[in-house]
């Protein structure tokens, strides 16, 4: 396990950390909602793309960088101190890594290239009910003469409503609840028979339904092996986690901050708040949560670069303690800020609001202690 | 800082090994018991033999304190050097051969405060275990506020007097030496307190153990009347001992956070699942049948994986030379919470198994876990209160400031 950065993602860790800071500030995600964009930033997703963060995770061959998870959760850890919409987690973490750990040669030359230059926006597309839940797909991939056709429907997918390209679990034998008969699917967000609905969420980040009514899919659409998606899916889904964790770790850091100054600042019965003992001791609580979680986020990033064999259960470490501190954080940084904290102007609301985003996909705390009990054998 | 080339470090492990090897005597190599545990010292009894000879031979090649000078007896490893001794003692599974304050904290604080004389005296018998010391910190009348301490300590000319009590001073029942803090100007309170080291052998110091709740007396009330100490125990300045008071409180809490902590679970070899899966039973897919209680386990496994992942933090980060700051608060409040946790878990996890007090109706393993839950209420007490942690990480780390 390595804790310490090298000097390379150092490097890469101020710069991120510097252009989160000015060119994609908490205003920014304000701008966007105001206007109605629904999280859809083509500008600010450009810039990404020119600094090269879309491809941190596909290798040299295929035209990105190849840095690795530690590498890339110094990224989203950046975006997440301010909760900026991006495509990177659902385009740069899961869809890389399900290409990387699945594709076939013809798939791997032709997206990541893509993906790297932040062309496109990929989605992967797996949740049907309320709740994570991935081996619970039902979506039936009906074999046909020239390949399959699917049909069913998915769950807010994040970047749904402006992807390019979605892979879809969906099931070409057993039924749900089962890992075998689980397989993925490339399918264009213009394929026939494919409905995208926009949602508007309380986080202004946006997402989609989808629903897939006859959607046909060739074999060159395939991803990974047919009845045997299942570890792809399992082993990307972590990398998404691990990423996610950062990215909240990010923005419970940054809440806290604010939550600092704040207490610093803001003078009642002639007093700083920061100076009354009630409010010393929760700050301080909070901070050692942040760096506990710290360790769990950095350990499960280095464990996918080191080829661990315990990435499953650092991925749910990870993700169910940065759950617990962002839904922590997240209240304290209004209760803290009192009525200011009740308002819009405030960024208090904007940071719980994508808290509880955060805090759902890809699993929640409870999923997450459920599974971390199961790898443990209790 | 020296760096250690590979290969060095390489031929290091193949000696380390070789020694282990030949020196390690076979019930080294065993998990102990808490009764096997060597504190060292005149009243040291060495249950199993071996671990006298273990104890000899550690202390021999400097290798209880791997890091401290040679000059001093100590290891005089580099860092580098010590981590390979640590992974070869823990390839092995071999004990720690010696339990000591002295190693843990006054040897720490001797070798920056010290004087020369004070290194050359005092250092190698706690590097070979010879001396048993034990810490005159807390007194009745000052606990969190420990620097409201009022032992006295007059200037008689040619030796100290001490007058006084402490409290709560672990072992000093069994402890060869104290090193004390005692008030030498009552006009100031933290820059009238100097730092002493005298024998408890000498005349006019009493322990008397303290019954705790768990049954146990870890703990003594310690009286001082009239004791003489010869003028060069006082170590670093007349007056400037909270320095040194607060820099030892760190290596306590660092060493207590490393997981010298009274009071585990049972025998401290079963976690809270295992009394669990043993005491409530498990449903058809393994999972513990109580759902609630496992999900509380798991929540707790969880903590104590990020706290070790943290302490792994921090020692990678003082090694590459990264400011830690005050992670030793942190670490003292997280594993005090850690433990009672852990504790409560295996206790309610036991049922009325773990109600026990004594005789044959209950096994010792479960007689040890009820006995270990009532000690480690003191976890949040002992070496500075969770309270006083946090108010540390408040200011020194928050930089929130006092009350005008």
């Amino acid at each position: 396990m390595t804790f310490v950065l090298s000097e390379d993602q150092q490097m890469l860790r101020d710069t991120a950390l510097a252009f989160a800071r000015d060119e994609m500030p908490v205003t920014r995600l304000r701008e966007l909602r105001d206007s109605g964009a629904n999280g859809i930033d083509a500008e600010t997703r450009g810039k990404l793309a020119e600094l090269g963060f879309f491809g941190v995770l596909v290798p040299e061959e295929y035209d990105g960088v190849g840095l690795g998870m530690v590498a890339m959760g110094q990224i989203m850890e950046a975006q997440g101190r301010t909760i900026a919409a991006t495509p990177l987690l659902q385009t740069a973490v899961l869809s890389a890594s399900l290409l990387n750990l699945g594709g076939s040669e013809a798939q791997k030359a032709e997206w990541l290239p893509k993906i790297a230059s932040g062309e496109i926006t990929m989605a992967l597309a797996v949740d049907e009910g309320t709740h994570h839940a991935p081996l619970n797909v039902a979506t039936e991939a009906e074999r046909n003469g020239q390949g399959y056709t699917l049909n069913g429907a998915k769950k807010y997918v994040t970047d749904g409503h402006f992807a390019d390209i979605f892979i879809i679990a969906a099931r070409t034998f057993g039924e749900a609840g089962q890992s075998h008969g689980l397989s993925l699917f490339l399918v264009p967000s213009d394929a026939k028979g494919l409905t995208v609905q926009a949602l508007n969420t309380s986080d202004s980040h946006g997402a989609a339904h989808l629903s897939l009514d006859d959607v046909m899919v060739g074999e060159d659409g395939v991803l990974g092996a047919v009845d045997g998606g299942w570890e792809i899916l399992d082993s990307a889904l972590d990398r998404g986690r691990i990423a996610l964790a950062a990215e909240m770790l990010g923005s419970a850091s940054a809440a806290f901050e604010m939550t600092l100054d704040y207490m610093q600042t803001r003078k009642q019965f002639g007093q700083l708040i920061g100076s009354f003992q009630s409010l010393q001791h929760r700050a301080a609580k909070m901070f050692s949560e942040i760096e506990l979680t710290r360790s769990c986020v950095a350990a499960a990033l280095s464990a996918v670069d080191e080829q661990h064999n315990d990435v499953a259960e650092l991925a749910s470490l990870a993700k169910a303690r940065a759950s617990d501190l962002i839904h922590l954080v997240s209240n304290e940084t209004v209760q803290f800020h009192g009525g200011i904290g009740m308002t819009d102007a405030h960024d208090s609301g904007l940071y719980m609001k994508r808290a509880r985003a955060q805090e759902a996909l890809l699993g929640g705390a409870s999923f997450h202690r459920d599974r971390y009990a199961r790898l443990n054998g209790f | 800082m020296a760096f250690d080339a590979p290969e060095e470090l390489d031929a290091f492990r193949t000696e380390v090994r070789e020694w282990l090897e030949e020196n390690c005597p076979p019930s080294m190599r065993t998990p102990m018991s808490e009764d096997e545990i060597v504190w060292g010292g005149k009243r040291e009894k060495f249950k199993n033999p071996e671990s006298k000879i273990w104890l000899e031979r550690m202390g021999e090649k400097g290798w209880t304190a791997p890091e401290w000078p040679s000059e001093y007896g100590g290891g005089g490893l580099s860092k580098g050097q010590a981590r390979v001794l640590q992974q070869e003692l823990g390839r092995i599974k071999a004990r720690p051969p010696l339990f000591s304050f002295g190693l843990w904290m006054f040897g720490p604080a001797l070798l920056e405060f010290g004087n020369e004389e004070q290194k050359k005296r005092f250092i190698p018998d706690i590097v070979k275990g010879k001396t048993r010391w034990c810490q005159g910190y807390s007194e009745p009348g000052a606990g969190s506020d420990l620097a409201g301490l009022q032992t006295k300590c007059e200037d008689k000319g040619d030796h100290w007097l001490i007058n006084g009590q402490k409290v709560w001073t672990s072992y000093a029942d069994q402890a060869d030496w104290i090193f004390c803090l005692v008030r030498t100007d009552k006009s100031v309170k933290h820059e009238g307190i100097s730092f002493l080291v005298f024998d408890m052998e000498s005349d006019g110091v009493e322990a008397r153990p303290i019954l705790l709740i768990s049954g146990s007396s870890p703990f003594c009330e310690t009286f001082f009347t009239d004791v003489k100490v010869p003028k060069d125990q006082l170590v670093g300045k007349l007056n400037g001992g909270w320095t040194i008071a607060k820099r030892l409180l760190q290596f306590e809490r660092s060493s207590i956070s490393a997981g010298g902590f009274g009071g585990t679970g049972g025998t401290g070899i079963l976690s809270p699942q295992d009394y669990a899966k043993q005491h409530v039973g498990v449903d058809e897919a393994g999972r513990i049948a109580d759902g609630d209680l496992r999900g509380r386990i798991t929540d707790h496994q969880m903590y104590a994986k990020a706290f070790r992942l943290t302490v792994q933090r921090s020692t990678e980060e003082a090694k590459a030379g990264q400011e830690v700051g005050h992670t030793a608060s942190i670490m003292k409040y997280a594993a005090a919470k850690m433990n009672q946790d852990k504790c409560e878990l295996i206790v309610e996890a036991l049922g009325t198994d773990g109600l026990g007090w004594s005789g044959d109706g209950f096994s010792p393993d479960a007689i040890k876990a009820t006995r270990g839950w009532l000690r480690s209420k003191g976890n949040s007490i002992e070496g500075g209160t969770s309270e006083i942690n946090l108010n540390v990480i408040a200011k020194r780390v928050l930089g929130l400031r006092d009350h005008q």
